[in-house]
């Protein structure tokens, strides 16, 4: 198995609040890697820093043998670093078919000469995307959608549509913070099925969960943090029954 | 030698009227997240204000200078409740939108009542002389008035409950109105203060200069550049920012060139931004 | 039954829509011959204000960055024709794309620095370029052509005011085509991902510098060609074209007709600027002197209660409009 993403000592300071501190740790390609740890464990500014949305104090992040430490965070995503937000980000005024396309944008080419002199390129990249698009709604079963304005579909779609606009570009790797936050515990089947078809798709994936009885069926490995500072890393069961992760949790962790 | 220093009291008096402006304005983007264009047209209201009071109505300049405070806190307040409060969770260009309406509607009140632009006279007209620096009394007066009434702002919101909800709610709005924190009130009671605050400069300053109906366009302008570079919100960062940019333009003016004495201050801003996108100090983002 | 609801759901977007367009068309083709030659002039005039605000919509209306600089930047664009025209002596149509070029690259040079900041700092940066290029047309008296200020020659066939007419509201027409053709193209949908959720943008592959860069160049070529449509009608410039007040009234023109609309900036930038003529020529002192007052007004009000401007604020009524008698027919025909 080769390995798609490596995190070396990772490090960020807030001020004197040392939110992620020196973690490291592997992410093998084709496997679901959960993070977990409690609120405040550095868990968001983890995927911020590998996402590129903020540049690490140290340390550093290698994705496919690239070193992608301090680029800009749509370079990575070109890269084929795909990503979602634990507050659900999308562009909520515009249609959700307009929302896909736009995460299909990075991998089209056309500009203004295109539009100005309509050349058969951006005729082409428009198929393309739709092509795309359509494929993408059926993947998320986002059909019934797809004229409403994203901000107005239900909660548990808008977090569907989200992981669908990071799928647009082809990404190899998809970092998913806390794709079930807020959503009612009775409707968290669509989206893990959802993950389970994108993992069937052989793409790798990363994700920040809370719902442990979740995590345990669906990770293949977990990586948990407290404090900023990595303390535990292995199999499902393994990490759940860590002294230092049930004490983390306060003897929540049962799965 | 005494050119110099010259300058630089003419600095510091031109500093005191920037800080008075931008105070209150940094006050109001901190708060209210409203970038509130029309503060400087509210200013020039004071100045006109004080013509009426005193001038029209012969009244002592110091009575007058009450007066106008309380006068503008209140407009201050009316127009915080018809026009700002109807955008708040508006996007930030709704606000400036309805500022530049106000803009309109102050500058154009005024020009049609009175086209003419009006001079004040100084309370005690007299200059002071000493180790080879001329200057007018009114100009300790500006510099004085500042002071006294950045101390009083401070030990206001230092001290005492309301004041310390403000900083409150600078701080954190959605924070402070869950501790219970009545954000309303607050907002108007900064627009009060904040008006005030302007209405003071104006007065101070109005004897030394024109008063006409586009006295405040500029100046709110630079009162903003300070208020960028000293950090939204920041009352240390608008104290510092205001006299820094007083005396820089006063030293300007003096060594460089004064055809383009407005335009230094927005040439630092712009050169400050290109750098750090986000402000010299940090405020609240 | 069915059938009749979809094409009276089509009505409005397609049938409906084609239709104004050719009525406004017509209209505006007809106007020089069934209106005064004042207002032929009026006209023209605010025709340029139009792809002014048409050039502010894409920057700010569509991509988001509320720029304060249009002001100085149409009298860039009127300065750059004007000079070029008569100074140096080029021919019209080689004055023309070169005073929209040149607009375009003082655009880049302000746009580099600029649109670094976001939200109200990019607003405020904008609003001191637009200071800064007053005071050097203001002081700088070989570039403002000083006291009598610059001349600016009309070419044989723009002697006669319905021909300057015609040539603006061609003009108009080729803006309004561009304007379309970007807005529709995945360019467009690029920059309204950046005014709905720039850091998303960012993350999804965007680079959100330069396309913010891009939209704001093309926008300055085009607010260029709306200075030098004004340079042409008035023949005479002086520095206050660049004055700050003017972003102000494109900003106006644009957010009361409609931001994000294409129609918008048509209706607003016409209709006020008229508006503005009429209150002016209508001979009633109060009127005249305090129309600027009621103007501040209007804004307020259309901010505070119609955000989405008159256009936008029309559609809103049409889409409510169209739901109550779809709710209405489907309640009139039980299964
Ligand atoms: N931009 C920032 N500036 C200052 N401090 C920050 C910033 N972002 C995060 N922090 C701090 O860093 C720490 C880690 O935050 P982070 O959001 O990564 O936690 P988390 O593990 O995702 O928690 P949660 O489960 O609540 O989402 C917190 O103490 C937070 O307050
Ligand atoms: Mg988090």
């Amino acid at each position: 198995m080769t390995t798609l993403l490596r995190v070396e000592g990772l490090t960020r300071l807030f001020g004197g609040l040392v939110a992620v501190n020196k973690v490291d740790f592997d992410v093998e390609e084709g496997k679901i890697i959960a993070i977990i740890g409690p609120n405040g464990a550095g868990k968001s500014t983890l995927f911020n820093l590998i996402g590129g949305t903020i540049s690490p104090s140290s340390g550093k992040v290698f994705f496919a043998g690239n070193d992608i430490t301090g680029w800009k965070p749509y370079s990575i995503a070109r890269a084929g670093i795909a990503r979602t937000f634990q507050t659900t980000a999308l562009f909520e005024e515009l249609p959700v078919y307009v929302n896909l396309v736009i995460g299909h944008r990075m991998r089209t080419r056309s500009g203004l000469w295109d539009v100005i002199l309509h050349t058969p390129r951006q005729k082409r990249e428009k198929n393309e995307t739709t092509a795309k698009v359509l494929e993408v709604l059926e993947f998320t079963e986002l059909g019934e959608y797809i004229n409403a304005p994203a901000g107005s579909i239900p909660q548990e779609a808008q977090k569907r549509l989200a992981i669908g606009v990071a799928l647009m570009g082809n990404p190899r790797l998809l970092l998913l913070d806390e794709p079930t936050g807020g959503v009612g515990m009775g409707e968290t089947d669509n989206i893990i099925a959802l993950i389970d078809r994108i993992r069937a798709k052989g793409v790798t994936v990363c994700v920040i969960e809370h719902k442990m009885r979740m995590i345990m069926s669906l990770a293949d490995r977990i990586v948990a943090l407290n404090f900023g500072v990595k303390i535990a890393e292995g199999d499902p069961q393994r990490v759940c029954d860590d002294p230092a992760v049930i004490e983390a949790y306060l003897g929540e962790c049962i799965a | 030698m005494s050119f110099f220093f010259n300058q630089l009291v003419i600095g510091i008096q031109l500093g005191s009227q920037y800080v008075m402006v931008a105070l209150g304005l940094t006050l109001i983007f901190g708060i209210l997240d409203i970038s509130h264009f029309a503060h400087g047209h509210l200013y020039m209201i004071g100045a006109y204000l004080l013509y009426i009071v005193m001038v029209l109505g012969g009244i002592n300049y110091w009575i007058a200078l009450i007066i106008c405070m309380a006068a503008l806190a209140v407009g201050g307040v009316v127009v915080e409740r018809l026009v700002y409060r109807p955008l708040r969770g508006q996007p930030h260009i709704n606000t400036f939108i309805a500022a530049i309406g106000l803009i309109l509607v102050l500058e154009t009140l005024v020009r049609g009542i009175q086209p003419k632009a009006l001079s004040v006279p100084k309370p005690i007209d007299t200059t002071l002389q000493f180790a080879g620096i001329n200057m007018e009394l009114q100009r300790l007066f500006v510099i004085i008035g500042a002071v006294v009434l950045i101390v009083l702002l401070q030990l206001f919101i230092k001290r005492t409950r309301l004041g310390t909800a403000i900083e409150a709610v600078a701080q954190d709005r959605e924070g402070a109105a869950l501790v219970g924190i009545n954000v309303n009130r607050i907002s108007a009671l900064t627009f009060a203060i904040a008006t005030a605050l302007a209405a003071a400069a104006a007065v101070l300053m109005a004897p030394l200069a024109f008063v006409s109906p586009e006295m405040g366009s500029v100046l709110i302008l630079k009162a903003f550049v300070i208020v960028v570079i000293g950090g939204l919100g920041s009352m240390k960062g608008a104290i510092v920012g205001g006299y820094l940019l007083g005396i820089i333009e006063a030293m300007a003016i003096a060594y460089i060139s004064s055809a383009y004495k407005d335009v230094f201050a927005f040439a630092v801003l712009i050169i400050i931004l290109a750098i750090r996108p986000t402000g010299l100090f940090r405020g609240r983002d | 039954m069915a059938g009749i609801v979809r094409l009276w759901k089509k009505f409005p977007s397609k049938y409906g829509k084609a239709g104004i367009i050719v009525l406004v068309l017509a209209l505006a083709v007809v106007m020089p011959w069934i209106t005064s030659k004042y207002n032929v002039r009026i006209l023209t005039l605010a025709m340029a204000w139009a792809i002014a605000a048409l050039s502010l919509n894409l920057i700010l209306g569509y991509t988001g960055q509320a720029s304060l600089a249009h002001g100085a930047l149409m009298g860039i664009g009127a300065y750059a024709f004007g000079i070029f025209a008569e100074r140096v002596g080029l021919n019209f149509w080689l004055a023309l794309p070169i005073a929209c070029l040149v607009t375009a690259f003082i655009g880049l040079l302000i746009g580099l620095p600029s649109l670094r900041t976001k939200g109200p700092y990019f607003a405020i940066v904008t609003l001191c370029f637009n200071v800064i290029v007053y005071k050097v047309f203001e002081n700088w008296q070989w570039l403002s052509g000083g006291i009598q200020g610059q001349v600016v020659p009309q070419p044989s066939f723009l002697q006669q005011r319905w021909a300057r007419y015609y040539f603006v509201l061609g003009c108009l027409l080729l803006t309004l085509i561009v304007m379309h053709f970007i807005v529709k193209s995945l360019l467009g949908l690029t920059f309204m991902s950046i005014r709905s959720n720039e850091n998303l943008a960012e993350a999804t592959g965007i680079n959100t510098f330069r396309n913010k860069l891009l939209s704001f160049v093309v926008s300055c070529f085009f607010v260029g060609l709306a200075g030098s449509m004004l340079a042409i009608e008035n023949g005479q410039l002086d520095p206050t074209i660049t004055i700050h007040l003017n972003s102000f009234y494109i900003l106006i023109f644009l957010l009361i007709g409609g931001a994000a609309t294409l129609s918008g900036p048509l209706v607003g930038a016409i209709g006020l600027y008229w508006l503005l003529d009429y209150m002016k020529k209508i001979g009633i002192k109060g009127i005249e002197e305090f129309r600027y007052l009621f103007f501040g007004l209007i804004l307020i009000i259309v901010i505070i209660y119609m955000p989405r401007g008159l256009v936008g604020g029309l559609k809103q009524l049409w889409e409510w409009m169209k739901s109550r008698l779809k709710r209405r027919k489907i309640g009139e025909v039980p299964e």
